[in-house]
């Protein structure tokens, strides 16, 4: 190992695996990686304890990535313990970038979750109702488990975030470009999301196809509909979050026949993702009768969760209000 | 808490043409109303960003109100009908996140309507009385897990 080489480390948080994977998935890619840092901490694939960093000298990490949503006290401490350690640190993905699909548990709070999993759920089998709990006691001894917080939290709500690399999860192309700006210094202004900041439609194929003013008055779902490969999503009344949503994905659900769904996060324009997309998807309902409005909005089953899919905790409100959680 | 104690903060987007002039007749006419409503004039009501309103909210507004021109009147020919389907979209959205769809009105008043404002004035602060403060506190109450 020389000691030239810039020290790089890996840390998860409330996630999935899948900004892991995108790692590995580097393929061959990694190897350049491998030879151009020294991988310090990355507790998915080598065995480094918290210790080992705890050891590490205050800003000896050049770079550090984290992946995944704040929702536990030991990611809390992890974050800021890695913080002090690093120059530099990545938000890397969705969760970690805008709270996530983990940040969906943002419409609850902990004791409603923990209701619903370790009791209602109809798989549940727990005669006894036992709960994780902070502190408990086995054979004398004191045995404790990180505290459950009752919100969801982005990266950069619990420490300081320099970068933001986007997506669930991100892609390699990406994450490369990441590295190489890194590596060579060349890097944009602190707070930047690394990726270009225009929207989804921009470059978008079906962009063509999307005719001068959209207007729908029946809104479906993907499995009610066998759905045109070519044509705008929003066209064929289909809830698409292209227009409020950051490009920079190579458009893989797109060419998958899927709708956007928003992992991206807005552009650097826009505050909230779902608000937005909300007032453009409301702007090209095709009716001004008032009743029939009421009607298709019914037909938009979960408008909270499926605009705020990604972003919820770094949306406006960023939760379910705490007093009205029954 | 006794809600006699509690004035609610209301904001109230108003669109320049008809809804803002409205108010400003009930002013110049000497009409006297509940006076909770901070009034913001917008070009239109289909100006009204989602985001404005929630802002309103997280800020420490009690209730939202928009107002614009009656249906067939906007100055720019649909942004009302715009308002229309954001209000009953974002009104759903709310009630998700744990806001009362009470808190959110929509009303059309005419520039010729001043008694018409002094009523939805009147009317709306009497019913976020009634609901109690919102509480969002501008997201002071947040972070207080750790």
């Amino acid at each position: 190992m020389s000691a030239t080489k810039p020290k790089v480390a890996f840390y998860w948080c409330a996630s999935c695996g899948g900004c892991e994977e995108s790692i590995v998935d580097l393929a061959e890619d990694i190897l350049k990686v491998v030879e151009a840092v020294d991988i310090v901490f990355w507790p998915v694939a080598l065995d480094f304890k918290k210790k080992d960093v705890e050891a590490m000298e205050d800003g000896s990490i050049a770079v550090c990535f984290i992946n995944g949503a704040v929702r536990l006290s030991e990611q809390e401490e992890m974050v800021k313990l890695l913080r002090k350690k690093s120059q530099l640190v990545v938000a890397h993905g969705s969760c970690s970038h805008l709270g996530g699909i983990p940040g969906l548990g943002n419409f609850w709070n902990k004791e409603t979750i923990f209701r619903r999993v370790y009791q209602t759920t109809p798989s549940t089998d727990n005669p006894d109702g036992t709960v994780p709990l902070e502190k408990t006691e086995v054979d004398g001894k004191k045995l404790t488990l990180p505290s459950f917080y009752d919100t969801v939290y982005a990266l950069n709500q619990v420490i300081d975030v320099d970068y933001y690399l986007p997506g669930c999860a991100p892609p390699r192309d990406l994450i490369l470009n990441a590295v190489q700006a890194i590596l060579e210094g060349k890097l944009p202004p602190k707070g930047a999301v690394l990726s270009p900041n225009k929207s989804l439609c921009d470059d978008c194929d079906r962009n063509e196809t999307k005719p001068e003013k959209l207007a729908i008055k029946e809104i479906k779902r993907p499995w009610e509909v066998e759905i045109d490969p070519e044509k705008c999503f929003l066209d064929q009344g289909i809830i698409c979050m292209g227009p409020a949503t950051r490009t920079g994905c190579g458009e893989r659900c797109i060419e998958a026949n899927m709708p956007c769904r928003g992992c991206f996060g807005p552009t650097d324009q826009v505050y909230d993702q779902g608000a937005k997309f909300l007032s453009a998807f409301a702007s090209i309902l095709d009716t001004t009768d008032e009743k029939e409005i009421e009607k298709i909005v019914e037909t938009i089953i979960d408008p909270a969760g499926t605009f705020y899919r990604f972003s919820l905790p770094t949306s406006i409100l960023r939760r379910r209000r705490m007093e009205a959680i029954k | 808490m006794g809600n006699e104690a509690f004035e609610p903060k209301l904001v109230g987007f108003l669109c320049n043409w008809c809804s803002y002039t409205g108010a400003d007749l009930a002013g110049t006419a000497r009409m006297t109303y509940a006076p909770n409503l901070r009034i913001i004039r917008v070009m239109c009501s289909g100006r009204v960003d989602p985001q404005f309103v929630l802002k309103a909210f997280k800020e420490g507004a009690d209730g939202v109100l928009i107002s614009g021109c009656h249906p067939g009147d906007c100055h720019y020919q649909e942004g009302n009908y715009k308002a229309l389907r954001r209000h009953r979209l974002l009104s759903k959205m709310l009630e998700q996140l744990g806001i009362e769809r009470e808190r959110f009105r929509l009303e059309w008043v005419s520039a010729a309507e001043g008694a018409k404002f002094q009523q939805v004035c009147n009317e709306f602060s009497e019913q976020i009385k009634k609901l109690g403060p919102l509480g969002l506190n501008g997201g002071k109450n947040e972070r207080n897990e750790t």
